[in-house]
């Protein structure tokens, strides 16, 4: 059952859901401690629409992206849908909220003091960041678990704009949906076992990392 | 064994790059798009012909052929022409006669090509519960009403559901608001395993059942009734219509559909894994 095929489908959604969180992180990251730090006009209701999306349904995501990228949709011309491309930018949709709102949670967890104390020992307001997050590198890789756990297992947005092709979108998840539909429960079972499997690795070696405390 | 085709460039991967932090202009060193559009073909097809197999095989032949790359994206027929009437898809392979004459009317498509048939046949479960087994089709369809036995409906406007409901209008049946009528919402084979768990009948193209039999408690009850014909065509989305259709990619993927060795290969598609073709070109009876 292990051939090449299943080796290119596992490969590929790590690949796409790889690299979406960790455009996520790029934009969770800076953006959550945006929110947690500042105190701007407007920003509880940012927050708020950061939670909602902690909750997006990727079915949703997956309808917007793909009337956003259909040729008949505004950026038809980018011939973007039904590419990896195309899953890497609903997945980020998906996952950034998530890594937003939990680096907000995690920053805000923080003892208001130690900001002071950081900025009273003469910190700039980047080394105070910086520290910020060392400090809460715990929930932050945290953050990171959970928004990768989101992408990797998520079908309706992969299904939606990737269009499940075969050698070119299809993913794990995917996979098994098209391989239950024909009734080939051994084959889709074995893929299960594998996203699991899989799944479990990369947040041991994360979970290895946050328990061990290694500095940032 | 399954030849993998070249790896799926890094290109996207960077692109995808590009857009997320939203700054188009770092990537202006890639290659535009549109070079990459004529070298790729929307194929919008039906689901039993992904679940039967058959486009696993034709489309790598066809890509290696034309060193084309082929998006198939199996759905509905419904969802299939409903993507071709926005321009989303450059080619069709469908089984809705009735859809497909006003997709053409309305001038969505250039040709309609007929590629092969074959017969939806009626599955329940061995013990026949509703006694249909031989009788015609309408006859089925009463008295499975009549004993309110459980039938699952593809209910996605698929083709066949397409022909379920008119089927059973011409039975003089009005199934939709009653208990015993279920609909699945899925594809094919995913409601044949529906049907199967839970012993009720479903109509169902024959190559989808004859494919996933052995995993399926049923067996076919009513055939051969001339009613049940299933004919696929081939549809060209209309490049007048919609410029970005690649209509060139289109109509060497018909040509290559209708040619003598694509047709003498689909005749004898699945005689020798499942002891039976499951598709007849279309000139035959």
């Amino acid at each position: 059952m292990f051939d090449r095929e299943v080796f290119q489908i596992t490969l590929l959604s790590l690949q796409i859901s790889g690299l979406a969180t960790l455009l996520s992180l790029l934009i969770g990251l800076p953006f959550g401690t945006l929110l947690a730090l500042s105190n701007f006009r407007g920003r509880s209701f940012l927050l708020s629409l950061v939670n909602t999306g902690m909750g997006l349904p990727p079915v949703v995501v997956g309808l917007f992206v793909a009337m956003l990228l259909w040729r008949s949709g505004p950026l038809g011309k980018l011939n973007l849908i039904y590419t990896p491309t195309a899953i890497v930018i609903a997945q980020v949709i998906i996952a950034a909220p998530v890594v937003s709102g939990l680096t907000t949670a995690a920053l805000q967890s923080l003892d208001p003091r130690y900001r002071l104390q950081l900025l009273g020992l003469g910190a700039s307001r980047w080394q105070m960041i910086w520290e910020l997050w060392r400090e809460a590198r715990l929930p932050l890789l945290a953050a990171l678990m959970a928004g990768f756990g989101a992408v990797i297992s998520e079908i309706g947005a992969s299904m939606m704009v990737g269009g499940n092709i075969r050698f070119q979108t299809r993913v794990l998840t995917t996979a098994i949906v098209l391989e239950t539909g024909k009734g080939n429960f051994g084959m889709a079972s074995g893929l299960a076992l594998l996203l699991l499997v899989i799944t479990f690795l990369i947040n041991w070696v994360l979970t290895h990392l946050q328990q061990k405390g290694v500095r940032l | 064994m399954i030849p993998l085709p070249q790896r799926q460039r890094p290109l996207s991967f960077i692109l995808a790059f590009c857009l997320a932090i939203n700054n188009l202009s770092a990537c202006s060193a890639l290659p535009s798009p549109a070079s990459a559009e004529r070298s790729t073909l929307i194929l919008a097809t039906t689901t039993s012909l992904q679940d039967s197999g058959l486009l696993d095989i034709l489309v790598p032949r066809f890509e290696a052929q034309s060193g084309l790359t082929v998006k198939t994206i199996a759905v509905g027929s419904g969802q299939a022409l409903k993507l071709g009437s926005e321009g989303n898809a450059d080619i069709l392979l469908t089984h809705d006669p009735e859809e497909e004459i006003a997709f053409m009317q309305n001038g969505y498509g250039v040709e309609r090509i007929p590629l092969m048939a074959n017969q939806f046949v009626l599955v329940g479960p061995s013990s026949d519960p509703a006694q249909v087994k031989g009788t015609s089709i309408y006859v089925a369809l009463q008295k499975i009403a009549q004993t309110q036995a459980t039938f699952i409906s593809r209910g996605d406007q698929s083709g066949t559901h397409k022909i379920e409901k008119a089927l059973w209008v011409k039975a003089g049946i009005q199934p939709a608001q009653e208990p015993w009528y279920l609909e699945s919402g899925q594809g094919m084979a995913a409601t044949l395993t529906i049907a199967s768990e839970k012993g009720a009948y479903t109509l169902t193209d024959r190559a989808t059942f004859v494919v996933t039999r052995a995993q399926q408690n049923l067996v076919i009850l009513v055939e051969g009734d001339p009613e049940l014909l299933n004919v696929y065509h081939i549809i060209l989305v209309n490049p007048q219509r919609f410029p970005q259709v690649n209509f060139t990619a289109a109509k060497a993927f018909a040509r290559f559909l209708t040619s003598p060795q694509t047709k003498a290969f689909i005749r004898q598609f699945g005689q020798a894994e499942y002891g039976e073709p499951l598709f007849m070109l279309n000139s035959e009876p």
